[in-house]
């Protein structure tokens, strides 16, 4: 709980630095999902602690010598803030200056990392994707294993949250479809549309119980849109490099380079959000089927 | 197409990954992985004629010239290294098939390719890009994507070996953000060429020492360096046995990849080591993990945890060599972490294929095998030898450059320590020797057979290079010779 509000906090700090692309994602990241997951853990594990069996010493020293190098750190940087800091001063004038000539969107934000920066979100996408895999190597379970069906969601009795939950599920998802393609205008894009997006999936699992919701989408289907994902993002570079351009050089997708541009960023966007929604749907729906078989063992 | 190669070495297996999860069923994964990691060494050999012919080849991605976008640089050293990364994943992937239906359900065996294939790119991103932010990126897809490997081992302690590795990772992870943050902080770019030219304007400055150390620290972590090598050894003991000859024989490698690239192209010689007291840090720590690390494997009743406390102290001649500081200490650091990857690929292959028979690694379970599996002993024999440093195998001749580069700065009571620390891996190989030739075979067991050919061959690739380049070393001393002078060219 401390650390959804800690991550609500940090989403406030960088709306302060006007980071409001930051503090969307750790909003819907940091105190959105990965306090269901937590919780999820939570009511997998055991109640209480296991006792200490080493005093952990070393580890505060180490963690105090650390503090002391990081603070030690920031005496010579430049102060925040600052105009003439090598930060403002060379490479991001191009992105502010060049952006709206080279790409033609009004949130360079989304331009850095969709086009400039591209391989790297590129990069994350996989990440978000290996992690899937880790979750599924793990901890996925045949299809009669769980065999929770009968059983009623443990949120089901509790009517205002059923009724709440039906009339806000369809917004949520609608306002994830929003983000995903605003991203170019405000702040916004495929991972924030991801994540909203896979929250309303989840928000129906806890209060209608995770059968149902597999009813709706199949654990099957999900695996595969998370490597569809993926593959759409890396097959825009492959067609920009088979249209004579780099890897990822959207300037190739079209006769026009500017088309070009917001062609491939709508495109990767897409291929980010669908990565990003199924990943958290198959890390939530396999932890809550584990909690389930659980459950059914202790009682 | 080949001005596309450098991409193509890495997007080929990151790729193949997602769609390895479509196809889904074993057999047919297996061989598209195999593909796969084929292609990538077929494209890395074609990398290093082309820069052998042209000189570095820079690919900038999306179109974005440096420091604007981010690029791939590849020079000699990332062309040694993209090669040695995918010739072992070829190989091992040879033996995986057979040894993977063994040891892991056919669910997970789908998810294990996609992993390796994972890890696999990780690994080739690391190495071919010139942006510092992207190597970030590539090491979390590698490391989570090894994470995952090591806890599919069949042993419960594989999950818990596995945690460990993943909170001691990710702390190094952080560690390096840090540093690249800082970086960026001080000079404004991303870009590791840039970054090389505008760091001695701001040398001085307590960030960036501060950025320095985090980073090094966090590589090192990384490179399981004496005396932050303790996630190593439960890591590889528990694994699957194909995931231990994969990242042992790169993994760690890599490491040592990015640690070179940030000391020489991106702070510079100068730099890196007249600033700190590095030199001595680093041939202390790796003299120590040389000694303490081969003392504890001769302890060892485990024989996978036994070579893996022995690639800790491999790891510690690498970083000696490197700390010593000379042109001839850098071609050492450079032909072991060529030579050892074959040792450890050899040796840890030649145990799969006794985990296979046998169904443990326990030194016990290896009486008489020597009579039993005559191929597979012999291959573990001959990849002793190379650890302690005979001479017509492969660890000879890393030995021979690492005590040449003693001698020549003046360094002979280290050089003698050298020598001492080859005797423990005679120990340590000895023990296993004896048990294997000399111990009659347990009573109440049949017989083993040899170990299967489709994991006896691959091994014996590994063994046959361990002797081809002990004998003929043009390739690996060569290449060395003029990284090396490459890299301190760059220094000045």
């Amino acid at each position: 709980m401390l650390m959804g509000v800690y991550s609500l906090l940090s989403a406030s700090f960088f709306v302060l630095m006007d980071a409001v692309d930051v503090a969307f994602t750790e909003a819907a990241v940091g105190a959105g999902i990965s306090t269901i997951l937590m919780l999820t853990v939570l009511a997998m594990a055991g109640r209480f602690e296991n006792r200490a069996l080493h005093h952990p010493r070393i580890a505060l020293f180490v963690v105090i010598g650390t503090g002391i190098m990081l603070v030690y750190g920031t005496f010579d940087m430049p102060a925040f803030g600052d105009a003439n800091a090598p930060v403002q001063t060379h490479v991001a004038p191009h992105y502010i200056q060049q952006s709206a000539d080279e790409i033609d969107i009004p949130n360079i934000v989304t331009s850095v990392l969709a086009s400039y920066r591209g391989f790297d979100t590129f990069g994350e996408v996989v990440v978000v994707f290996a992690a899937v895999i880790g979750v599924l190597a793990l901890l996925e379970m045949k299809s009669g294993e769980a065999s929770n069906e009968l059983a009623p969601a443990p949120m089901y009795q509790h009517k205002i949250l059923r009724i709440v939950g039906k009339i806000l599920i369809p917004p949520i998802m609608l306002f994830a479809l929003y983000v995903q393609f605003h991203g170019e205008y405000g702040p916004g894009g495929g991972f924030q549309a991801g994540v909203i997006f896979s929250a309303a999936i989840i928000l129906h699992a806890i209060l209608f119980g995770v059968e149902k919701t597999q009813k709706a989408i199949s654990l099957p289907i999900v695996k595969i849109l998370a490597a569809l994902g993926v593959l759409i993002y890396g097959s825009v570079g492959i067609v920009a490099m088979l249209n004579g351009g780099n890897f990822l050089d959207y300037n190739a997708l079209a006769e026009n380079d500017i088309t070009g541009q917001h062609v491939g960023i709508i495109v990767i966007e897409l291929g980010v959000g669908i990565t990003v929604a199924t990943a958290m749907m198959v890390i939530f729906l396999t932890f809550a089927r584990r909690v389930g078989k659980a459950n059914g063992e202790t009682a | 197409m080949i001005d596309h190669l450098p991409i193509l070495q890495v997007i080929v297996p990151l790729l193949a990954a997602p769609i390895c999860l479509i196809l889904r069923e074993a057999q047919l994964v297996r061989w598209f992985t195999l593909i796969a990691s084929v292609l990538a060494f077929v494209i890395s050999v074609l990398l290093l004629q082309q820069v052998q012919a042209h000189g570095t080849l820079i690919y900038s991605l999306g179109g974005w010239e440096a420091p604007i976008g981010i690029e791939y640089r590849i020079d000699q050293l990332n062309a040694y290294l993209l090669i040695l990364v995918t010739s072992i994943s070829s190989v091992a992937l040879l033996a995986a098939g057979t040894s993977l239906h063994k040891e892991l359900t056919e669910r997970k065996e789908t998810y294990f390719y996609v992993a390796y294939l994972l890890c696999l790119a990780g690994l080739l991103g690391i190495l071919t890009t010139g942006d510092a932010f992207n190597v970030f990126v590539f090491l979390e897809i590698s490391s989570l994507a090894s994470y995952t490997m090591i806890a599919m081992g069949r042993d419960r302690r594989a999950l818990w070996a596995s945690y460990q590795y993943l909170i001691m990772g990710t702390i190094g992870a952080t560690f390096i953000l840090i540093g690249i943050g800082m970086m960026y902080i001080m000079t404004g770019t991303l870009n590791m060429y840039d970054l090389a030219e505008r760091l001695p304007e701001v040398q001085q400055t307590k960030t960036v020492f501060t950025a320095f150390a985090f980073f090094m620290v966090g590589v090192c972590l990384k490179l399981a360096l004496f005396p932050l090598h303790l996630w190593l050894p439960n890591a590889y003991a528990y694994a699957p046995s194909i995931a231990t000859v994969f990242l042992a024989a790169t993994a760690t490698k890599v490491a040592i990849y990015v640690l070179l690239r940030f000391i020489f192209s991106v702070y510079g010689f100068e730099f890196s080591f007249s600033h700190l007291p590095l030199q001595e840090i680093l041939v202390a720590l790796g003299l120590m993990g040389i000694f303490a690390a081969s003392i504890v494997a001769i302890y060892q009743n485990n024989v996978k945890r036994l070579f893996a406390y022995s690639s800790v102290a491999q790891i510690g001649y690498m970083i000696l060599g490197l700390g010593i500081g000379s042109k001839t200490g850098l071609v050492a650091t450079l032909l072991h972490l060529f030579n050892h990857a074959l040792m450890k690929g050899a040796i840890f292959l030649a145990l799969a294929g006794v985990v296979y028979r046998v169904g443990s690694v326990n030194l016990k379970a290896f009486a008489g095998l020597g009579k039993q599996m005559p191929w597979t002993m012999a291959a573990i024999v001959v990849g002793g030898l190379s650890l302690i440093g005979v001479p017509l195998t492969v660890g000879f001749v890393s030995k021979w450059y690492l005590v040449l580069a003693l001698l020549e700065s003046n360094w002979w009571p280290i050089a003698i320590l050298v020598l001492l620390g080859s005797l423990l891996a005679v120990i340590y190989v000895w023990r296993l020797v004896e048990v294997a030739y000399f111990r009659p075979a347990m009573q109440d067991s049949a017989p083993y057979k040899e170990a299967p050919l489709m994991i006896l061959i691959p091994t014996w690739i590994l063994v046959l290079a361990n002797i081809y380049f002990g004998i003929d070393t043009s390739f690996t001393v060569g290449l060395s010779e003029q990284i090396s002078g490459s890299l301190f060219g760059v220094a000045k």
